[in-house]
C-alpha cells in the first residue's frame, strides 16, 4: 500500500487526517503492526528545542533620509554583519555585545525583537555620492523592519554526543558545566522526537518542506552546514519569518565560560506514505546512540568514555566502570514535546499541508575537518632544550647552587632512571632554607605533582596549562617521561615578533 | 533549620562547632564553610527543635549566629526546563517530574551558587535575606 501526498493533503483539507507525534508512534506501530499503522497514521510530527548556535536573521531597515550605506551596524551594541547591501544586515546569534560581553548577544537581540522590545540601531559609513550620510542612531521595533528573516545555517542536529570530563578541574563548555572526575554527564537533543532521526534517509525531509520554526511556519532550505549523516550527524538549514515567531520557542541563553547562544524550537512534519516511513518513524530512544566525549582532552578528536542511547541518558543515571554518574540535559524535552504537539494541531486544523522535497538532501555525506596549510606553533618549536635538572637523591644545597647560577628558576627532578618525578623552584629552596626540618634531600621538598607538556602539543594548549595552574614553566617530556626540554614564559616571547605571527 | 555561624579565628583555632556537638549531643550538619586565617563562616543544618539551644551555645563560644532566610528562587517565565542545573547541584535540589518539568526542593539548598552561575537562561537567583 502506498499513500500519496495528495491523498494526505485531501484528508488535511476535509479534517479527517490522523496526526501523531514521534513520541506516540512507536507504541502505535507496536499495537497495530506496520500495515495497520500505515492505514491509521498520515503524518508524524517531530520536535526539538535546544541550543543552536548557528542561527541568526537577515534584517532590512529601510532607507533613512538622507540615505546611508551602512558599513558597520550595531543592534543594542551587538555588531551585525553589514557587508551586504546598504540597509541589510545579518545578526548572528553568538555575536557578543561590545559593552555587556556574554551577558547579551545576537540571540538576545533576536529575542528582544520577537518579544516586542525596542532595539537601538547604530550604523556608520564613509559616505558616498549616492549615500551621503555617515552615521545614524535610531530605536526600532520588529514591526519597523521591512523584513526580519531568520535563516539558520545549521539547526536540528540529528543527535549530539554526550559530554563528561575526566580531569580534576571543573570545565565550562558549550555542553554546560562539567564536574571534575567524570562527576556528571550532559547531553542535548530530543532523541525519538528528533526530526532527522525519524527520516534518516531524507525521503520526506528536504528543500522546500514546511516546518515549525520558533512558533512560526518556516521552511527547510536544504542540508545544513557540517551536514554529516554518514556518521549519524545530519543537519538542516532552515528559514522562517521572525515577525510571526514566539518568545516561547526562541530563547537567548548564555553558556557560562562559552558565550551566547540561541535556543530554537524546530519541528518537521513527516508524511507517512509507505511502510518504510512507518518503520523509520517508529524509532525509539533506545535506537539512537551517541558517544560520551571526554571534554578534558583539548583536541579535535577527543577520546570517548563509552557509548549510550537516549533512553539511558534520559534515565538520569549512567553506569561507567561500575560507577553511577548522573546525567542531565541542556535541551528541553518538555518544549520539544510542545513543538511536536503544536505542529500536530496545525496540521489537524489545516494550517499546514504536506510537500515533498523540491530537492533532496544527500543522506550519505560526511563532513571533513579543516585543511590546515600552516600548522600552528608546537611546543617543540619554541621549547628550551638546554635542560638543567637534578636527581631526587641529591642534597638541597646542590639544587640551590644550580638555581643560584640564575639560568633557570625551575629544576625538574629525576629518579635514577632519568624519569621526571618532581619539580623544585627557587621559592621551594628558599622555603627549605628557612625551615630545614623537612629534610635535606631534594625529594623531601620537591613538588610531586608536575604539570607537563609534550613536544607536539599546540603552544596554545600549553599556554592554557600555564595560566590555569598559575605557573611559569612546563617540563616537556617524551613517552618515557624523560625531560627533553622546558617551556617557560620566556620562550613564549619567541612567538611575538617571531615567525609565527608574520 | 539552617544557621549561618560567623566566628573570629584571631583568638586561636577553637573547634567551636565540634564543641557544641559534644556539649549538647545535637548532630550538626556542616553544609558549607569558608574559613581563612582571620575569620570563618559556616552554614549549618540542625533539627528545628534544637535551634535555641544550639544558638545559645554557639553564642557562648563567641560566634555570631543568624537564621538563614535567603533561598534559591526560580523564575518560571525564564526557565525552559532544560535541566542544565540538575547535575551541577551538589545537594540534588532539582529533578524532572514525569512531564519533564523542573521541580525543586529548596529546603535542601545550601546556597553554593553553582546553579545561579550556570543557568543558561538566568532563571535562578538568590532571594535576598530580609
Ligand atoms: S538550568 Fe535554568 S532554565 Fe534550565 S532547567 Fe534549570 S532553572 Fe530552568
Ligand atoms: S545554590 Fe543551587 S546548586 Fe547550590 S545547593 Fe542551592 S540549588 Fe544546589
Amino acid at each position: 500500500m502506498h499513500k500519496s501526498i495528495e491523498e494526505i493533503n485531501r484528508k488535511i483539507r476535509d479534517g479527517s487526517v490522523r496526526v501523531v507525534t514521534a513520541e506516540e508512534m512507536p507504541l502505535i506501530v507496536e499495537e497495530l503492526g506496520d500495515e495497520g499503522a500505515l492505514k491509521e497514521v498520515d503524518v508524524v510530527t517531530t520536535g526539538t528545542f535546544g541550543a543552536m548556535c548557528s542561527s541568526g536573521a537577515f534584517v532590512n531597515f529601510g532607507h533613512a533620509d538622507p540615505p546611508i550605506r551602512m558599513e558597520r551596524v550595531w543592534l543594542n551594541d551587538v555588531e551585525a554583519y553589514g557587508g551586504i547591501a546598504a540597509v541589510d544586515a545579518y545578526i548572528g546569534a553568538t555575536q557578543q555585545s561590545t559593552t555587556l560581553e556574554d551577558e547579551y548577544g545576537g540571540a538576545h537581540v533576536i529575542e528582544d525583537f520577537i518579544s516586542g522590545k525596542s532595539v537601538e540601531m547604530r550604523a556608520i559609513s564613509r559616505g558616498t555620492d549616492c549615500y551621503p550620510r555617515r552615521t545614524i542612531t535610531t530605536e526600532l521595533l520588529l514591526e519597523n523592519l521591512n523584513e526580519a528573516i531568520m535563516c539558520n545555517p545549521r539547526n536540528g542536529y540529528q543527535r549530539y554526543n554526550a559530554a563528561s570530563n575526566s580531569t580534576d578541574r571543573t570545565l565550562h563548555t558549550y555542553m554546560g558545566m562539567l564536574l571534575p572526575n567524570c562527576g556528571n554527564i550532559t547531553y542535548s537533543g530530543s532523541g525519538l522526537l528528533n526530526p532527522i532521526s525519524n527520516d534518516p534517509q531524507f525521503r520526506m525531509i528536504g528543500s522546500g518542506v514546511p516546518i515549525f520554526l520558533g512558533g512560526a511556519t518556516g521552511m527547510i532550505v536544504g542540508q545544513g552546514t557540517q551536514h554529516s549523516p554518514a556518521s549519524g550527524f545530519g543537519t538542516l538549514m532552515v528559514t522562517g519569518d521572525m515577525k510571526a515567531m514566539s518568545g516561547e520557542y526562541i530563547r537567548a541563553a548564555t553558556m557560562k565560560g562559552y558565550g551566547v547562544t540561541l535556543y530554537v524550537g524546530l519541528g518537521v512534519p513527516i508524511p507517512i506514505t509507505d511502510l518504510d516511513m512507518v518503520r523509520r518513524t517508529a524509532v525509539r530512544d533506545e535506537d539512537i546512540e551517541v558517544d560520551i566525549i571526554d571534554y578534558g582532552v583539548p583536541q579535535r578528536s577527543r577520546p570517548t568514555l563509552g557509548r549510550v542511547n537516549y533512553a539511558e541518558l534520559k534515565s538520569g543515571y549512567i553506569e561507567i566502570g561500575g560507577e553511577e554518574i548522573r546525567t542531565s540535559s541542556l535541551s528541553s524535552f518538555r518544549r520539544a514535546r510542545q513543538v511536536a504537539q503544536e505542529l500536530k494541531l496545525w496540521i489537524e486544523t489545516g494550517k499546514m499541508e504536506m510537500l515533498l522535497p523540491a530537492r533532496p538532501i544527500d543522506p550519505a555525506k560526511a563532513a571533513q575537518p579543516m585543511r590546515e596549510t600552516v600548522q600552528g606553533p608546537r611546543v617543540l618549536d619554541i621549547m628550551d632544550t638546554r635542560v638543567i635538572s637534578i636527581l631526587e637523591t641529591e642534597e638541597i644545597a646542590t639544587a640551590a647552587k644550580k638555581l643560584l647560577k640564575g639560568e633557570t628558576n625551575h629544576l625538574p627532578v629525576l629518579d635514577d632512571g632519568g624519569r621526571l618525578v618532581g619539580i623544585v623552584t627557587t621559592y621551594d629552596i628558599s622555603k627549605a632554607v628557612v625551615n630545614p626540618a623537612k629534610g635535606s634531600r631534594v625529594m623531601d621538598i620537591m613538588k610531586r605533582k608536575v604539570v607537563t607538556t609534550v613536544p607536539d602539543e599546540a603552544v596554545d594548549i600549553a599556554v592554557q596549562k600555564l595560566e590555569l595552574h598559575n605557573i611559569s614553566a612546563l617540563p616537556v617530556v617524551d613517552q618515557e617521561r624523560r625531560v627533553i626540554g622546558m617551556l617557560t614564559a620566556m620562550n613564549l616571547g619567541k612567538l611575538f615578533g617571531g615567525r609565527w605571527l608574520k | 533549620m539552617k544557621l549561618i555561624v560567623t566566628f573570629s579565628r584571631k583568638a586561636g583555632k577553637k573547634p567551636i562547632i565540634a564543641q557544641v556537638v559534644r556539649d549538647t549531643g545535637i548532630l550538626i550538619n556542616v553544609e558549607r564553610a569558608m574559613i581563612d586565617s582571620s575569620e570563618g563562616e559556616a552554614l549549618i543544618d540542625i533539627p528545628d527543635e534544637s535551634c535555641t539551644l544550639v544558638k545559645e551555645r554557639l553564642a557562648d563560644l563567641g560566634a555570631s549566629v543568624r537564621v538563614l532566610e535567603a533561598g534559591i528562587f526560580l523564575d518560571e517565565s525564564e526557565c525552559v526546563d532544560c535541566g542544565a542545573c540538575i547535575t551541577v547541584c551538589p545537594q540534588e535540589v532539582f529533578w524532572f517530574d514525569d512531564d519533564w518539568k523542573l521541580q525543586m526542593d529548596e529546603s535542601k539548598c545550601v546556597l553554593c551558587g553553582r546553579c545561579i552561575e550556570i543557568c543558561p537562561h538566568r532563571a535562578l537567583s538568590q532571594t535576598s535575606e530580609s
